[in-house]
């Protein structure tokens, strides 16, 4: 087990290496950011000046290597946007982003497994057909017209909900949450409906599609002939059964939210991560940009590690076979 | 009973104390945050916007941008290269420091420093000088007739309380920390900073010591400003709409009507001192991209007016810009100083003209080149272009458009790396000379000489015409404008579009004058 976790590891740490080298790489395209912090009216030795402090007179590999050095200290250096250290502000932004993501998720678990499970059990029922429906809207939709749609009718028409930012939230430690107040629970409404719908038509249509397997398979059969209640059959032994595929695409989906939440924080003005990021790409702002991309990075691969420890654990299959020496 | 006669006592009391002081809170939205709270480091209309609420300068500006007394009462041109203000007395900064006239010389040295992003409001000034606590004498190296314009906008801080938080300089890009100034304040002025949240909320809470509500002008009744930035238009407009917002700064010109027609809503509209134009390289011998080989078009002065003979500006006004522009044949509009109505009219609008003069310079089939734009800086400035390469099209200049974002524009421009590119200029100081000197004196010469005159167009008697901007005063100085303004119009060194409008939309119970540099001053808003 500790063998596995530590080559799991050592095989991150290309990963992360090749992300922060192809990141990195891409500044040279984003836009100059001596520019946007000179603003209108400058001489050039102010520029001249400027371009050495930031040390983009280095060439691409020793600013590469400054940066990779900084990096392993957690040490990001200071916004150029912003002046603050970029270590600070995304912490900062983190909890809105967290907050948001871990919601979306768990409202599409929480509707869309008993969807999926419903129009898996009555194939012809008229409700299914709609829910079919509305997961084709889903999936189809692009999230930022989800979002202006929202914003649109329970907003603008009804007046029930914000249209933006986070409302009031709670200081605990360095933590900020919304879950305190209710201003703070009605803002995450929205965000978190659009930013969950595509996740829950996934979901729903993967356990739809897993019911309506398992439900052909013979254990299913003998639970039936043994007469167990309909009850106990679907929920105790088919829906059991789909959800394991269902978990590992959760899980993998969680890292996609969070990096993904970019638009919704953008339509939103939601003060999560990905809508610092996108300010930083607007005014070229290296340190962040690479700081976010590293941090996505390593979402990604503690999230792959966690789901592979998983199957580890659930899948005793795996087991014996390391322990025959593959 | 007689609680309650006690309670009933005291908010009499209460109500005799502060008469007609009502909690009047206003929510606004623009779509940028400021990136910092230092008064000296960024020159973004961004940061202004909020900063010029909590600090004072010497001289304040008046709805028609006009000068009037700030923390000085006066000001006099004492000798040529030597002025006197006049400070005021018993003014407090919010943290209680008494201002003098230490705090006026610390102020302009540190926007003097390498760091400070306004050195060209001081860039004149040798130094600044304490005669006694309330006078001070600015020296300035050359005689510089437009001063008091520039230190309208420079804003005073306490040397006491900078040198207490270490922020004598405005920040550093090589510091690894971040300056007390980037999210803390200490003015002189109507406002003071309560909270400052970056990208999230900035509220601000009225001072009711402030000096200027003596000041019948300042009627505003506002007691405390929350700004949100939204940086999606169509959720800003939302938060307009649904009452969450009450006042949005730069709403989307597509929504306008819209905004219009909403019960409860207006729309004020008026023009921003910032002239959109084309620019061309007039330098070298081959242009970077055209088909032309051997030779460079634009130095032709025929084929400069053939592509602005080619503008169907109507169009552009009535169909992109929807009205909302105004048109123009010259460099600057009427709020700056040197404006002259005769210099301000376009070449007609003519394609059959504009054919005629390329074949005369020796292009009967025309040219290819390529157009630089910007897609996010200006109103609509993408569009603008696509309908100009198309009108350019027409009479045989092939035109492929290239747009981008500005952090990609404007590094490439300023690496004169382009043929032909849009520009938006606005005049911060208000007075001609700063647009004839950034964009049209041959570059390098002098500091501040052609810093964005990118097609490097260089002609001996402008430079004369701007040297003689920069020393003389009075007539003699209107007179070299003037004369600049004509050599504008006759040499076509820029193909000019208009000045934009500027929309703000707001609750119909608010008022506020429109400001051409569009800067909202909460001093002067009225809420019912």
């Amino acid at each position: 087990m500790f063998a596995f976790i530590v080559s799991r590891l050592l095989q991150a740490l290309p990963v992360m290496f090749t992300v922060s080298l192809i990141s990195f790489a891409m500044f040279a395209y984003v836009g100059d950011p001596v520019v946007i912090m000179l603003g209108q009216d400058f001489t050039e030795a102010q520029r001249q000046q400027l371009i050495r402090d930031l040390g983009l007179d280095q060439p691409f590999f020793m600013q590469f290597a400054t940066f990779l050095g900084n990096a392993v200290q957690g040490e990001f250096g200071l916004s150029y946007r912003l002046s603050r250290p970029v270590a600070e502000l995304i912490a900062e932004r983190a909890p809105a982003t967290l907050e948001l993501a871990f919601t979306a998720a768990f409202i599409a678990l929480a509707v869309g497994v008993p969807m999926g499970v419903y129009t898996g059990l009555y194939r012809y029922s008229w409700l299914s057909r709609v829910f079919l429906t509305f997961s084709l809207i889903g999936v189809s939709l692009p999230t930022f017209l989800i979002g202006i749609l929202l914003i649109l009718t329970f907003s603008v028409w009804l007046g029930w909900l914000p249209s933006f930012g986070r409302g009031e939230v709670t200081r605990i430690g360095w933590w900020t949450t919304g879950f305190l107040t209710w201003s703070g629970i009605k803002a995450l409404v929205l965000p978190a409906i659009t930013l969950g719908l595509f996740q829950l038509t996934l979901i729903m249509r993967l356990v739809r599609s897993e019911m309506l397997e398992v439900l052909r398979t013979d254990y299913i059969k003998f639970a039936r002939a043994r007469g167990l209640s309909n009850r106990a059959v679907h929920f105790g032994h088919a829906l059991k059964n789909t959800l394991v595929p269902v978990i590992t695409i959760a899980g993998l989906q969680l890292g996609g939210i969070i990096a993904f939440a970019i638009v919704t924080e953008t339509v939103f003005q939601w003060p999560g991560m990905g809508l610092l990021f996108i300010q930083s790409v607007g005014a070229a702002d290296i340190p962040v940009m690479a700081a976010y991309l590293m941090l996505i990075a390593l979402v990604f691969v503690t999230i792959n590690l966690v789901v592979d420890l998983l199957y580890y654990a659930v899948d005793p299959r795996l087991r014996i076979g390391r322990g025959r020496g593959h | 009973m007689r609680r309650w006669l006690l309670a009933a006592a005291l908010a009499v009391a209460c109500w005799a104390i502060a008469p007609g002081v009502e909690a009047r809170t206003v929510r606004w939205s623009a779509s940028g945050d400021p990136n910092t709270m230092d008064p000296h480091s960024q020159n973004l209309g961004t940061v202004t916007m909020v900063l010029q609420q909590i600090y004072d300068p010497l001289i304040h500006r008046n709805p028609q941008l006009g000068l009037e007394p700030g923390l000085a009462l006066s000001w006099r041109q004492e000798e040529p290269t030597r002025w006197r203000f006049v400070l005021r007395q018993g003014v407090r900064f919010h943290e209680g420091e008494p201002f003098t006239a230490d705090d006026v010389v610390f102020s302009i040295t540190r926007a003097l420093a390498p760091t400070s992003n306004f050195g060209i409001f001081v860039d004149t000034i040798e130094r600044a000088v304490a005669v006694d606590d309330f006078t001070v004498d600015i020296v300035t190296r050359v005689p510089d007739p437009i001063l008091p314009n520039k230190l309208a906008s420079v804003f005073i801080m306490s040397r006491s309380w900078s040198e207490r938080h270490n922020a004598t300089r405005p920040q550093n890009t090589r510091q690894r920390e971040e300056m007390h100034t980037v999210r803390n304040t200490n003015g002189t002025g109507a406002f003071r900073l309560s909270v400052r949240e970056p990208d999230v909320r900035t509220v601000l809470t009225r001072n009711a010591e402030w000096w200027g509500w003596q000041v019948p002008a300042n009627r505003g009744n506002v007691t405390e400003i929350v700004y949100r930035p939204i940086a999606s238009d169509a959720t800003r407009v939302a938060a307009l709409l649904s009452g969450e917002v009450d006042f949005v700064l730069d709403p989307p010109l597509q929504d306008l009507a819209r905004l219009r027609n909403a019960p409860g809503l207006r729309v004020l509209e008026g023009p921003e001192v910032r002239t959109l134009f084309f620019a061309m390289d007039v330098h070298r011998e081959e242009l970077l991209y055209s088909d032309v080989r051997g030779r460079n078009p634009f130095r032709d002065v025929r084929v400069r007016q053939a592509l602005y003979q080619a503008i169907d500006i109507q169009a552009i006004h009535r169909t992109i810009m929807r009205g909302q522009s105004v048109v123009t044949g010259t460099l600057f509009p009427e709020q700056v100083n040197g404006y002259v109505r005769e210099e301000d009219l376009r070449l007609p609008y003519d394609p059959a003209r504009a054919r005629a003069l390329l074949a005369e310079a020796g292009y009967p089939n025309g040219f290819e080149i390529t157009l630089d734009c910007s897609n996010n800086r200006y109103i609509n400035d993408e569009q603008i272009c696509q309908a100009v390469a198309a009108m350019w099209t027409r009479v045989g200049v092939r035109t492929r458009l290239n747009a981008m974002p500005l952090s990609t524009f404007f590094p490439k421009i300023q690496r004169d790396d382009t043929s032909i590119y849009l520009l938006g200029w606005g005049v911060p100081t208000l007075d001609a000379l700063y647009s004839f000197q950034s964009l049209l004196a041959t570059r390098g010469t002098a500091q501040g000489d052609g810093i964005w005159n990118f097609g490097r167009y260089s002609n001996p008697r402008m430079d004369a015409l701007i040297e003689r901007m920069k020393t003389e005063t009075g007539e003699a100085r209107q007179a070299a404008i003037r004369e600049a303004l004509r050599l504008y119009r006759e040499d076509v060194p820029h193909i000019p579009l208009h000045h934009q409008m500027i929309p703000w939309a707001m609750r119909a119970n608010i008022q506020v004058p429109h400001m051409a540099n569009n800067q909202p001053y909460f001093r002067w808003m009225v809420v019912n």
